[in-house]
């Protein structure tokens, strides 16, 4: 059934001071909308649960792209074109642009934002994996003041956040020290543009004399959230990359994580994938270590 | 915040729209797809899948591409839209047509006004793009008659044209 927008409300504050009163005047009531690629999506259907929508597409302050020494800071309304477009972001944290240029086409880039990606906490959202492996941190804004958090604390379960009922997402910073790592994102599913992810990867390592220093690995569709792959990483950190190093890899990624079965794949075919995809970032790892 | 309106209440946007501009009295939530279609009677705009998959309902909002299905009309309040029916004075708008009627970039039409808008957004940024340009510029734009192959070529022709004059 199609929503009748006379039974919904919509206000555009205009400022973030303004957005926060009304958040902290009537939490939980209120939902926050910047690009609407999810939320009209719901609405349009009829599933909106929520009535009362705060427009928060045209605050400047979400929307800024600010560089420190140390780290970027991306404001959460900035959408997957404004990074791509980003030097820093495609210099200095390819993976989270290349997650950015196959998120629905071109359309929904120009309107999808980052921050959205975040709060919407699909685990088969294209960004997440790599703001797992850049070691992410938010920053999370009420009229209570703001407070830092690391992304790997946001999502509790399916659908389940450390968002606060007043709060909203300001920002997402991302430090500036992977920049000489061997990255690999890879999505696995029926296209690359306007289709979700049947498994994908963002993974970050370095090699030194053909060992393994150090390994990040996070995989999108494989669990109730975007997850960070702890016990491979820890398995594989400061082994030589061989064969039986890739297998062993396999069967720890495959224990890791927690597939479903769903209308776009299974959850075998989902950790056969996760697998290949962990031994392929492994192989090209040793392939730069070998030409380095 | 009494400024704010209420549950149920129309409001007054200004929006230009291919260059004039409208004033549209609207729930603040009603997409802009049917406010164009159903109040501004610009029916160019095609309805395909509702929930941003399909691009049949693209336009240019301040120069950028998107699904009019997902765009509530507050958020187009003070913006610049550009639909099909104002692509007919574009520059590339000629080009584009020839070109997809001669490779048959065009069957039933229902994709084809969001094609030519994704092909306008495309050329104005790269005048002259590889086919992978063309792939990822109409991603977003589904065709369920022609299989892609006739429009991509469109595409180019009428870009190769273009750069040649």
């Amino acid at each position: 059934m199609r929503a009748d927008p006379a039974e919904y409300r919509l206000v555009s504050p205009g400022n973030l001071q303004a957005v926060l009163s009304l958040l902290a005047g009537e939490p939980a009531q209120w939902l926050l909308i910047a690009g609407g690629t999810d939320v009209m999506v719901l609405y349009s259907a009829g599933k909106l649960p929520k009535r009362k929508l705060i427009n928060i597409w045209n605050i400047p302050e979400l929307r800024q792209i600010e560089l420190f020494p140390d780290r970027i800071r991306i404001g959460a309304a900035c959408t997957y074109t404004a990074l791509r477009r980003d030097d820093i972001v495609s210099r200095e944290f390819p993976l989270l642009a290349t997650a950015a240029s196959w998120t629905g086409g071109i359309a929904n880039q120009n309107r999808g934002t980052l921050g959205g990606n975040i709060a919407n906490a699909s685990p088969a959202a294209d960004s997440l994996p790599a703001l797992l492996v850049y070691d992410a941190e938010l920053t999370l804004i009420s009229v209570r003041g703001e407070r830092r958090l690391a992304y790997r604390d946001f999502h509790s379960g399916y659908k389940q956040t450390a968002l606060a009922a007043d709060e909203l997402i300001r920002d997402i910073s991302l430090p500036r020290r992977f920049s000489g790592y061997v990255s690999h994102a890879r999505k696995v599913g029926a296209r690359n543009a306007q289709a979700i992810s049947k498994v994908c990867l963002a993974a970050l390592g370095q090699i030194a004399n053909g060992t393994i220093r150090d390994v990040r690995l996070a995989l999108g569709s494989v669990a109730p959230v975007p997850l960070r792959l702890n016990e491979t990483e820890r398995a594989v950190a400061g082994k030589k990359i061989e064969p039986s190093l890739l297998e062993m890899a396999r069967k720890i990624v495959v224990r890791e994580i927690r597939p479903i079965d769903d209308i776009r794949s299974t959850a075998r075919y989902r950790a056969a994938v996760a697998g290949n995809l962990v031994a392929e970032f492994l192989e090209k790892l040793a392939a730069a270590g070998a030409n380095a | 915040m009494n400024s704010l309106p209420g549950m149920g209440a129309k409001c007054e946007f200004l929006i230009a729209v291919n260059g004039e501009t409208k004033m549209v009295l609207a729930h603040p939530m009603e997409r802009l797809l049917d406010v164009l279609r159903n109040q501004l009677r610009l029916t160019g705009t095609k309805e395909g899948c509702g929930e941003g998959e399909c691009g049949s309902c693209s336009v240019l909002l301040d120069g950028m591409l998107v699904n009019s299905c997902l765009v509530p009309v507050a958020q187009a309040s003070g913006a610049s839209i550009v639909t099909i029916e104002g692509i007919s004075v574009h520059v590339l708008m000629s080009p584009l047509q020839e070109a997809f009627l001669e490779c048959g970039g065009a069957q039933c039409g229902i994709c084809t006004p969001g094609m030519i808008l994704a092909a306008v957004h495309l050329l104005e940024k790269k005048p002259e793009p590889a086919l992978a340009d063309i792939r990822e510029g109409l991603a977003g734009n589904l065709c369920r008659c022609t299989g892609y192959m006739q429009i991509f070529e469109a595409v180019a022709k009428a870009a190769r044209r273009r750069v040649a004059k």
